[in-house]
């Protein structure tokens, strides 16, 4: 009945396929990308009213958030892409595993600096062994190991495919690590300060915050499409399409 | 043809690694000496004061064990990897999993347990009370199996790469943070007269998982790492 | 807040030392991100240039060599 998804699957799996098809798509989300972040910047950093209790230190949360909720949510593509291209070794996977790797790596880390640059003037402090702020730090550690073993190999694939097993084995990870850097956090108390407790945040900053979370998301894809393309073209260096497009942008 | 039954090509593994191990004594005793030369340290760079030293020695010992098996993990399969006898293990018909395990627990006899007879000695450097030193030992007896068991996944993950050493301790970590804090918090937890029993227990659970899941997953990286 | 103010909105309530660092930070790292597929990509392509020119260097060279 529905025979035409897994064709049409098969069909854009093939890396010239792809690369026209990114190529297409990535300016539209990059455009919007661009649009919702320049209207979620304007509503969070001059429609929202202050915090009664941060007062304008809040605002960094419409940043901090958004690449907090990004670097998760990359680590579960970077997984389940690692998850098909070890299974099904579909090349365009591997390549999306390990192109997700450093977007990924990027918002954690944005997430990190953002929350010591919120943290100093809140807690008084840069950094606090926090349940939150450790799970986060060790976030950027598996990104990072990932990174290093995917770069560590002479071929490309071969460092694709053992990168791919240790995202997964991280994905198993993140769960355990965050249980016990909670359980760790109750042993040791009176070691964190928590000004911020849950608080209900008015629908004046939850839309900003939001929007900035779609925002991201469509940058995820605008970036993600970038490398892709850039990393199709250097695997299939030697294959016609890709020196038909070498041979075209010489010209222009 | 008729392969080896199961039992002794195990055996004969294990014989293999220990006998290697045994010739090669010097390397036996480079992690404890490690561990030794670290832990003397601590009092000289914190200053000698009792208490101080007993409040950090569970965490100290813990940490100081973690490293020197790290320093012993690179090697884990390099010179099987260079003599080919690792690419001949992968081509036995007996699964590559039982044979890793055994490869694990060869290691873990020659690096793990030299350390886990020396921590009551570098426990007691650092006046760790005699009273919570059992608790040490249990943590350590469950500790180190796992993290020697998470490392051979990482080093035979890294079996195929150029360089290995600093990239080990860069993946290893994430890992070997759950087993770092329950490890730890059992002894903390002992030396402030709480129960220890949860800790040890969780330990329990990650080890018995990692026992039946490692290996398996150890054998699925070798043959990914290794073959192009 | 009536009337918008650049003064006001600079200074983020005496966070702005806070504050834009933060965003800086964010911009900073994704503008980053955003390119260095980009120069890659020029890069590679100028390489695959380079190599098609030899390439056809030698085949008009020795247009008769298997």
């Amino acid at each position: 009945m529905a025979n035409w998804i897994p064709l049409w699957v098969h069909k854009l799996s093939s890396p010239p396929n792809f690369y026209r098809f990114a190529g297409t798509l990535r300016p539209w989300a990059l455009v919007l990308a661009l649009l919702l972040g320049a209207v979620a910047l304007y509503g969070g950093l001059v429609l929202a009213p202050a915090d009664y209790q941060q007062g304008d230190a809040y605002r960094i949360i419409f940043i901090h958030v958004p690449c907090a909720w990004m670097g998760l949510f990359i680590y579960g593509v970077m997984a389940v892409a690692s998850f098909i291209s070890l299974v099904w070794r579909i090349k365009l996977a591997e390549v999306v595993a390990m192109e997700s790797a450093p977007i990924g790596a990027a918002f954690t880390f944005i997430t990190l600096v953002t929350g010591s640059l919120w943290g100093k003037p809140m807690w008084g402090t840069w950094w606090t062994w926090d349940a939150r702020l450790t799970s986060e730090l060790v976030l950027l550690f598996l990104y990072l190991g990932v990174i290093g073993l995917y770069h560590s190999f002479e071929d490309r694939r071969q460092g694709a495919r053992a990168a791919a097993f240790l995202a997964i084995i991280g994905i198993i990870n993140v769960p355990i690590v965050h249980f016990s850097v909670n359980w760790w956090n109750t042993l040791h108390q009176g070691s964190t300060v928590r000004i911020l407790g849950p608080s209900k945040m008015s629908s004046e900053m939850l839309w900003p915050l939001l929007t900035m979370m779609v925002a991201t998301k469509f940058y995820y894809i605008a970036s993600l499409f970038g490398r892709v393309r850039t990393d199709l073209l250097s695997m299939e260096s030697g294959k016609d399409w890709v020196r038909q497009i070498a041979a075209q942008e010489s010209q222009r | 043809m008729s392969h080896a039954p199961l039992a002794p090509a195990c055996a004969a593994v294990l014989r293999r690694d220990l006998t290697l191990a045994w010739r090669r004594r010097g390397d036996i005793a480079m992690p404890v000496l490690y561990a030794l030369i670290v832990t003397t340290l601590f009092p000289f760079a914190l200053g000698p004061e009792d208490a101080l030293l007993q409040r950090i020695a569970g965490g100290a010992v813990l940490v100081t064990m973690l490293l020197a098996m790290l320093l012993a993990l690179d090697a884990m399969f390099r010179s099987d990897i260079e003599d080919g006898s690792l690419e001949q293990l992968m081509l036995s018909p007996q699964p590559l999993a039982l044979m890793m395990g055994m490869k694990i627990l060869a290691h873990w006899i020659t690096t793990a347990l030299p350390l886990i007879i020396i921590a009551p000695l570098l426990a007691g450097m650092l006046h760790l009370p005699a009273a919570v030193m059992p608790v040490l030992i249990y943590a350590l007896l469950l500790a180190t199996p796992l993290l020697s068991l998470l490392g051979a996944v990482l080093v035979a993950l890294t079996a195929g790469s150029r360089r290995s050493g600093m990239l080990l301790a860069l993946m290893l970590l994430p890992l070997c943070v759950p087993v770092v804090i329950f490890a730890a918090g059992a002894v903390a937890a002992a030396q402030q007269g709480l129960p220890w029993l949860a800790p040890i227990a969780w330990l329990g659970a990650a080890l018995a998982m990692a026992l039946v899941l490692a290996p398996l997953a150890c054998a699925a990286a070798l043959r990914i790492a290794l073959d192009a | 807040m009536s009337a918008f103010s650049w003064d006001s909105f600079i200074a983020m309530g005496g966070y702005a030392a806070y504050v834009w660092p933060a965003y800086a930070v964010f911009f900073f790292v994704l503008i980053a991100d955003y390119l260095s597929p980009v120069l890659r990509r020029r890069r590679d392509l100028r390489e695959l240039r380079a190599r098609m020119a030899r390439q056809s260097a030698r085949a008009q060279r020795a247009p008769s060599s298997p």
